[in-house]
């Protein structure tokens, strides 16, 4: 670092903007299109945001946005299904990604296929997703239901029921992202020290003693990883319920970002929208920057 | 030894059949007519009228939506791939701060992590100011910031792997740093443009949300005129089963020619 600093100083002047260059577009693109945003919401948090004529009036509120952010009885629904979305659903696909990648690691032939095979749902469009699932979960004519009339149990209302609605949006989920916690922990096991299962196979220990004392706890600092990175991620659902339930019925399947959708867009209150996002901005900001400091001294 | 080998094929062929089904389930569904999927018949004779109807352009936006998604992928992908690669190889091999590397990078990680929708108000107010709502230009630039942190991070791994003593030998024959950039450090993380290149393409085709709110009939793409069938008040479920099943196409073609660039895009700087 020191080395590299000293040559710097001591090339010619134009070396100095070809630096810039090569880092500005970056920060430029993040500074308008990320950071000004976020100004931009504590700006419009702040007021109340009405039209008329075809032009904003803005007036100053204060914190008044914040404060109703308590009273939002649809933001506490969506706020208590989001948590029990991304937690059941990234608990479910941890369990599978790991079966599954223990399963694939157990064999030679046919690695390939099943990864590629594995792999394609990561690369759909969510709306496809939800499209697919939506013909899948059909009341009438969904195959689930003609399934199940087929081995006599009664057809459900998969997303018209609001007992389990949430269930069947964490099933698409879970079907979405399994295949990329799959990916992580392969890679992971893939990337395990070959010694240590030597050792154990002439200590003879057995295929299930193997794995919980060789293999989980070598693996545990990728599993916490991979576990707390998709339960963050999972807070940004949006498209697949856009096109399953649409957040109902009810407030059944409503989730974070929905919530935002609706009162920034669809009731055209600015004001109070740029509120919620920014609550849910500090939200995210801590769970991350927690995980990461976390996932920091681990490595260290 | 060998029973265990099978119960674990098998098991593995169920999870694929899981994976695989849902999606024979809908590409069955976009080759029947709509009284066949309405009754439930699972034999059927399969007729081409969905995709007809589909891409006509005098019924349907669809090939429009395509093209559009078509020309704003490939643009965003460009875009973020230049802004990437440039800024990763400013981190890695020119002498900045460390501050300055720390700060975009956490500034980037914790924006990957924010739900689209937190930003997507803010980039309303602020496209429609611009008069960049519903241009190209506007979502080409919304979808290469969405892929930033993703291509950043991916472009530094590979990047990093660049020895910087070939860097310096090019220097020392009297390369600019501009030169070396494009002859040097360009070539050899071709592998890592190309893996970034397709994730960032495919998820800008996926995009929704954003391009929903900040494009209208002129430069939506295929994603929205997929969501615009569940707004209709009598569903075409075949039509929208036509419309997903070619909207996947670029991802299974990409999935089945560069599997393996996908993984190590997908699983890039996951393990570090």
């Amino acid at each position: 670092m020191v080395t590299l600093a000293r040559r710097a100083a001591t090339r010619p002047r134009g070396e100095f903007w070809w630096r810039c260059a090569a880092l500005g577009p970056a920060v430029a693109l993040f500074a308008l299109l990320t950071v000004l945003p976020i100004v931009l919401l504590v700006a419009l948090s702040l007021n109340r945001i009405q039209w008329s004529g075809g032009h904003a009036i803005w007036s100053f509120v204060g914190l008044r946005n914040f404060v109703a952010l308590g009273a939002d009885a649809l933001l506490q629904a969506s706020l208590r299904n989001t948590l029990i979305f991304a937690l059941s659903a990234v608990t479910l696909q941890m369990l599978l990604g790991l079966g599954l990648a223990l399963l694939t690691g157990a064999v030679v032939r046919g690695r390939t296929t099943y990864r590629v095979v594995f792999m394609l749902p990561i690369l759909l469009p969510g709306i496809v997703i939800g499209a697919i699932w939506k013909l899948m979960y059909s009341f009438d004519f969904g195959i689930i239901n003609i399934a199940l009339a087929g081995l006599g149990i009664t057809p459900q209302d998969w997303l018209g029921e609001p007992a389990l609605a949430l269930g069947s949006v964490v099933a698409v989920d879970v079907w979405h992202w399994t295949p990329f916690c799959y990916l992580l922990l392969l890679a992971g096991l893939e990337a395990l020290p070959r010694d240590v299962y030597e050792a154990a196979a002439i200590d003879g220990a057995g295929a299930w003693s193997t794995f919980r004392h060789v293999t989980l706890p070598l693996l545990a600092p990728t599993l916490a990883v991979t576990f707390v990175f998709r339960a963050i991620l999972a807070f940004k659902v949006f498209d697949e319920i856009y096109l399953l339930t649409g957040g109902g019925p009810g407030t059944a399947t409503e989730v974070l970002s929905f919530t935002v959708y609706r009162r920034f867009f669809t009731e055209d209150r600015a004001g109070y929208g740029a509120a919620m996002a920014l609550a849910i901005f500090v939200l995210i900001a801590v769970l991350a920057s927690g995980a990461m400091l976390a996932a920091r001294r681990r490595a260290r | 030894m060998k029973p265990r080998r099978l119960a674990i094929h098998a098991t593995l062929l169920l999870a694929a059949l899981v994976v695989l089904f849902p999606f024979a389930w809908i590409t069955a569904a976009a080759f029947k007519r709509q009284i066949a999927l309405l009754t439930g018949q699972l034999l059927f004779t399969p007729t081409l009228r969905n995709f007809a109807s589909v891409l006509d352009p005098t019924s349907s936006d669809y090939s429009r939506n395509f093209a559009n998604s078509l020309v704003i992928a490939t643009a965003s992908t460009a875009l973020v791939l230049l802004v990437g690669t440039l800024a990763a190889y400013a981190l890695r091999h020119m002498a900045w701060p460390r501050w300055v590397g720390h700060s975009l990078l956490g500034w980037s990680a914790l924006f990957q992590m924010l739900p689209p929708i937190t930003v997507a108000g803010a980039w309303y107010e602020m496209f429609r100011f611009a008069g960049l709502d519903n241009t190209y230009l506007g979502l080409v630039l919304a979808h290469a910031t969405l892929n930033l942190p993703m291509v950043l991070w991916m472009m530094l791994a590979f990047v990093r792997d660049v020895p910087g003593e070939l860097l310096e030998a090019a220097r020392l024959d009297g390369a600019s740093s501009r030169q070396v950039f494009a002859r040097v450090v360009v070539p050899l993380v071709r592998p890592g443009l190309a893996a970034a290149g397709i994730l960032a393409f495919i998820f800008s085709w996926n995009e929704f949300l954003v391009t929903l709110l900040l494009s209208q009939q002129q430069t939506a793409t295929v994603p929205i005129a997929i969501g615009k069938y569940a707004q209709q008040n009598t569903i075409d479920y075949t039509g929208m089963a036509a419309a997903a099943v070619l909207a996947t196409v670029p991802a299974v073609l990409l999935l089945l020619g560069a599997q393996r660039l996908i993984v190590r895009g997908l699983t890039a700087g996951a393990l570090k």
